[in-house]
């Protein structure tokens, strides 16, 4: 990399359930919303010096088309001088923003960009205008398990089978747990934009926290819950995100033009990696994505102090940590819980878990490199390792 | 709270305004505690604004009831995307038959409005989108106001022929004083009702903060928060004492006289008592006159004219009455004009604004023509100047005139429209050349404000494609278009020119082709009456202000001087001789159009106009002179009788669309109706025709 590239800020709107506050708002408000209070944060950045907007989608029709990059800056009152584009690798949209735009001020074309991701599972239900080629299924590209993400956390279960139902659930539980006592102690709000919504029943409100954690989730009431990706399967809606609402944005600056305009540093990014698996399997993806990260970081997994993993699955989760030898309850992984708990609007994820790790480099200088990594469907992970700007030292 | 008000019969069931009520976590906002946000919605879109009728009020205060019963650090309102509320329903009020039950209503907004200036709680206003009249008024009796930058708000009650009686009469000169308040309530109301841009409601002082649209309703907490955290400091100043009080109500009152001809109104002036009032009294007290004041109001006749006449401009800008079916239209892709005069050339460019194709223009020679052109595209550059119109706009419609000596340039219009001298034989001549340019077709309009359009399809081959086209002047500020039929226009010809006229946004009658259409054959017979006292011997001056009390925008003498003599003899002579001798021809006029005498007014360098000694010189002496009464029986005798020819002839159908012609073509006031309302009231119709020409309560109480 010819220039280094650091995170400057993040924000996300409260997540919504699918049909729930959000469903009468629309996507692009939502992407927006999140921009603007982005920009609001941060008042010593010039909107016009903003060179492009890079926003992820993971169904690009409707209030997520129209190139809801340029749209969303549009939209968003950014000067018209400011270009913006669309991105797209499913859940991962927003994680691929932030690693585009990264290349570009990492390439010296750069130097302040907004990169983020906005879902509206409601508005655009999993699966809206698929189309999947016959040949696929005909020429045995995939099987058939490969189209429904739930059926591919089933087929890691099967894959692993020390990957237990107990383990998913626990691990589920403890991710809402942990949600519950970040939200208590203030943790989550921080970057949390106040988002309107309005219901033409119930009138105006605003959305100021998470709409789908359920902090009194039990082991008991997990274990009752039906598994409706396969009969006596081990996939639950309780160990599993849901379907979800919501838009996610970063600032990302070179080191150079931080520094220049005194702007806060919250993570410098090291390098990133995507990689490819089987697509039966896509849980899986994290595991090559962060070997690959890893090697091209000359670092190895002791070396990393903190984890935000994207939970699409539990089972996704514990594969990730089995196969780095960390326990399902290390406190380096999702202090703060994760999409289980808060949801998962595909493709603004990603710039959830960065958001989440600058929180924690913030509170733990003793902490100096960390990893955001999730997994995407048709069989990929992709993996951004950052360095803590804060780091003191090891304790 | 107040007895149940049930709605006046006849009147269509009210659309109710629900107010909602959810609570929003100041936390996220830096603040404490919780705010309990009401949303007015009445379940349709912006077409459909929020209205305040009876069960609207009601929703609202059991909003406030609930908002209070949920002990909030504060109380917000507002409203369904793009409209906060339009205010008070005024669909009903025109059914209301008892001063009580109009009492009531006044009444029963008081009391819920004024709960949220007297709750101990703070309360803000988030002006989200339109807010008029009672709409605006909820938010003034709120602590605190925010305002989107799109939205525009007003009080248009003075416009209308009523009050701001729901706290606005009182409230607004109280928080923003006297000169503000008159600005607000008097002079935008009366201005045709000027809107303020959220910009100027800010200016003014009737907002306190203004953010845009994109976060208005999370900036507007983050505003109250700061209102309550104590960081953002809103200051009220004591306008008891402002020494422009005397000032501001004469400018209102000048205002107000000066919009209806010297005649003293009763709204505009019952709003300038309450503003007057408004400097000493307690909000209760103001409330209670302005309660008063909206029930006599609303139980008057002129408030029910004027209610008529603003559902008919309402109504009929969407709909023509008599309009063949729109799918008949023929597509219009080039316009002519012929002539390239000061009339024409407004034509060419309201042509070219609106139908933005391309628009030819001839003249009897190349610079004429070239002259008309300099002028469309010299009024374009004046509008990029402005800032009214794009760079890009302007050239496009630019490029798109032209001009020639030759009428070969009209071949392939789809419409072409005359604008040459009043002279039925040149116009004849026009168009049976035209007929050799363009396509049997093609439509040819004519502007012509008194001559017979059917005589202009003489020898025409396709005299089915001619239609009467009357623009009134200036073409780009009056609404008026008067289409006219002859008895052969056929109905594609007549949907192609009412097509054109939506376009070119005009309000339209369909009239049959006869003698001055609508407007000019009747304020032409209005005027020759005036004139008859003159010649007979009355004084100029009595005779001109005899009706200066109903009202009218301006006198007859200012009308002629706005006409000017020549025009105006020209068509009194069309009327005279197609029509008949009640159309006479004044002496008088006819020795000012020979002298030159231009004006009956003149201008003093000190502003102060007077007579002018050299039209007064040219007056006849005639030897029965008339009272002001008697000139202004006999003129308004003379509207009666002249309309129910109109109605009896089938110029027009119905006495609507005469009143809409008075009131959109010669700006006549809606307090009366138009016109045919004030006749029925004044008992005028049934002395002169026997019988009234709008059955009771359609524009009058019932």
């Amino acid at each position: 990399m010819s220039r280094t590239v650091v995170l400057v800020d993040a924000v996300r709107t409260p997540f919504g359930k699918a049909g729930g506050m959000y469903a009468g708002t629309r996507a692009d408000d939502l992407m927006v919303r999140a921009i603007r209070g982005l920009l609001e944060r941060n008042p010593k950045i010039d909107p016009a010096s903003i060179e492009d907007v890079a926003i992820a989608a993971a169904t690009q029709t409707g209030d997520q088309g129209m190139n809801i990059g340029r749209s969303a800056a549009l939209l968003s009152g950014l000067p018209n001088t400011v270009p913006g584009y669309s991105i797209d690798r499913w859940c991962a949209g927003a994680l691929t923003a932030v690693t585009t735009i990264a290349g570009a001020i990492a390439m010296g074309t750069n130097e302040i960009a907004i990169a983020g991701g906005v879902e509206h599972m409601g508005n655009h239900p999993m699966g809206e205008g698929m189309d999947p080629n016959p040949r696929y299924l005909a020429e045995r590209i995939v099987e058939q398990d490969a189209l429904a993400m739930g059926a591919t956390a089933e087929r890691l279960h099967d894959r692993f089978p020390q990957l237990t139902k107990e383990r998913a659930d626990r691990y589920a539980m403890s991710s809402q747990l942990k949600t519950a006592k970040a939200y208590a102690d203030g943790k989550i709000q921080r970057d949390l934009i106040p988002t309107a919504a309005r219901s033409a029943e119930l009138g105006w409100t605003v959305a100021t926290a998470d709409e789908a954690p359920r902090p009194q989730t039990t082991m008991e009431g997990l274990a009752g819950l039906k598994t409706p990706f396969r009969p006596s399967g081990r996939v639950t809606p309780g160990n599993s995100a849901g379907l979800n609402d919501g838009a996610t944005a970063a600032l990302l600056a070179s080191e150079e033009k931080a520094l220049e305009l005194g702007l806060t540093i919250k993570a410098k990014m090291l390098t990133y990696a995507f990689a490819g698996v089987e697509p039966e399997i896509m849980g899986y993806g994290p595991v090559p994505s962060t070997l690959k990260a890893l090697k091209q970081a000359g670092l190895k997994i002791e070396d990393i102090g903190a984890f935000e993993i994207n939970e699409a699955f539990a089972v996704q989760v514990i594969a990730f940590l089995d196969h780095f030898g960390i326990a399902d309850d290390d406190v380096r992984v999702n202090p703060y819980g994760g999409a289980i708990a808060v949801g998962h609007p595909l493709a603004s994820s990603g710039v959830r878990l960065i958001l989440n790790l600058a929180r924690t480099f913030e509170a733990q200088p003793e902490v100096r490199y960390g990893v955001t990594t999730m997994c995407i469907g048709l069989g990929m992970g992709g993996t951004v390792i950052w360095e803590n700007p804060h780091f003191k030292g090891a304790k | 709270m107040s007895a149940d008000i049930t709605l006046p019969a006849g009147a269509p069931e009210e659309v109710v305004t629900n107010a909602l009520v959810r609570d929003i976590d100041l936390s996220a906002f830096g603040g404490k505690g919780s705010m309990a946000l009401i949303t007015l919605d009445n379940g349709h879109d912006h077409n459909r604004p929020n209205t305040f009728g009876p069960q609207s009020v009601k929703a609202l205060d059991a909003a406030i009831t609930d908002a209070l019963g949920r002990n909030p650090a504060a109380i917000a309102i507002t409203g369904k995307p793009f409209i906060f509320a339009a205010g008070a329903d005024l669909s009903a009020l025109s059914f209301l038959n008892d001063r009580n039950q109009s009492l009531a209503i006044g009444k029963l907004g008081h009391d819920v409005f004024r709960r949220l200036g007297e709750s101990s709680i703070p309360t803000f206003a988030f002006i989200n989108g339109l807010a008029l009249g009672g709409g605006l008024e909820v938010g003034l009796h709120c602590h605190y106001r925010t305002v989107a930058t799109t939205a525009f708000t007003a009080l248009p009650e003075v416009f209308l022929g009523l009050v701001p009686g729901w706290g606005g009469a009182t409230i607004l000169p109280k928080l923003i004083g006297p000169e503000r308040a008159v600005q607000v309530i008097m002079l935008n109301a009366l201005n045709n009702n000027t809107m303020m841009k959220a910009k100027d409601a800010l200016k003014l002082g009737v907002v306190d903060a203004m953010y845009e649209p994109a976060d208005f309703l999370e900036r507007s907490i983050g505003f109250a928060v700061g209102v309550l955290n104590g960081t953002t400091k809103i200051e009220r100043a004591d306008y008891s004492n402002d020494p422009a009080w005397e000032s501001a109500l004469a400018t209102g009152k000048a205002a107000a006289l000066k919009k209806y001809g010297g005649a003293t109104i009763a709204s505009p002036f019952k709003a300038l008592e309450l503003i007057a009032a408004a400097r000493t009294n307690t909000l209760a007290q103001g409330f209670d006159a302005e309660d008063q004041v909206l029930a006599d109001l609303t139980m008057s006749d002129p408030l029910r004219a004027s209610l008529y006449a603003f559902n008919l401009i309402q109504k009929k800008r969407k709909k023509v009455e008599g309009a063949p079916k729109p799918a008949l239209a023929r597509k219009v892709t080039k316009v002519g004009v012929v002539g390239a005069g000061l009339m024409a050339s407004q034509l060419a460019l309201l042509m070219v604004r609106n139908l933005k194709v391309p628009v030819v223009m001839t003249d009897i020679d190349q610079a004429r023509a070239e002259k008309g052109v300099a002028w469309v595209r010299n009024e374009l550059t004046k509008q990029v100047e402005k800032k009214r119109m794009s760079p890009e706009s302007a050239a496009r419609l630019s490029a798109l005139v032209s001009g020639s000596a030759d009428q070969a340039i009209f071949a392939g219009c789809d419409f072409v429209i005359e604008a040459i001298f009043e002279e039925l034989s040149l116009k004849q001549e026009l168009f049976k050349k035209l007929e050799t340019i363009v396509s049997p077709e093609c439509v040819l309009a004519t502007n012509t404000s008194s001559l017979s359009v059917e005589r202009m399809t003489e020898g025409l081959k396709n005299p089915e494609r001619v239609v009467g086209f009357h623009f009134f002047n200036p073409v780009a500020v009056m609404p008026l278009l008067e289409v006219a039929r002859t008895s052969t226009t056929d109905d594609a010809t007549t949907a192609t020119a009412i097509a054109v006229g939506k376009e070119l946004k005009k309000t339209m009658i369909i009239c049959k082709d006869a003698p001055g259409f609508v407007v000019n054959r009747l304020l032409t017979r209005f005027m020759g009456e005036v004139t008859d006292a003159v010649d007979e011997g009355t004084s100029p001056a009595v005779a001109d202000s005899a009706m200066m009390e109903i009202g009218f925008p301006m006198s007859p003498f200012q009308l002629l001087d706005l006409v000017g003599p020549g025009v105006a003899l020209h068509v009194s002579e069309t009327l005279h001789n197609n029509l008949g001798p009640r159309y006479r021809i004044s002496p008088t006029m006819q020795r000012m159009v020979k002298e030159g005498v231009r004006n009956f007014y003149v201008k003093g360098d000190d502003g102060t106009v007077s007579a002018n000694p050299a039209a007064l010189a040219l007056v006849e002496k005639g030897l029965t002179p008339s009272t002001a009464e008697q000139v202004r029986s006999r003129a308004l005798k003379a509207l009666a009788e002249e309309a129910r020819m109109m109605l009896d002839e089938g110029v027009v159908t119905t006495p609507a669309e005469i009143d809409l012609c008075m009131l959109m073509g010669a700006g006549w006031p809606m307090h009366l109706g138009g016109i045919l309302p004030y006749l029925d009231r004044e008992g005028v119709s049934e002395s002169v025709t026997g019988k009234l020409f709008h059955d009771k309560g359609i524009a009058s109480l019932p």
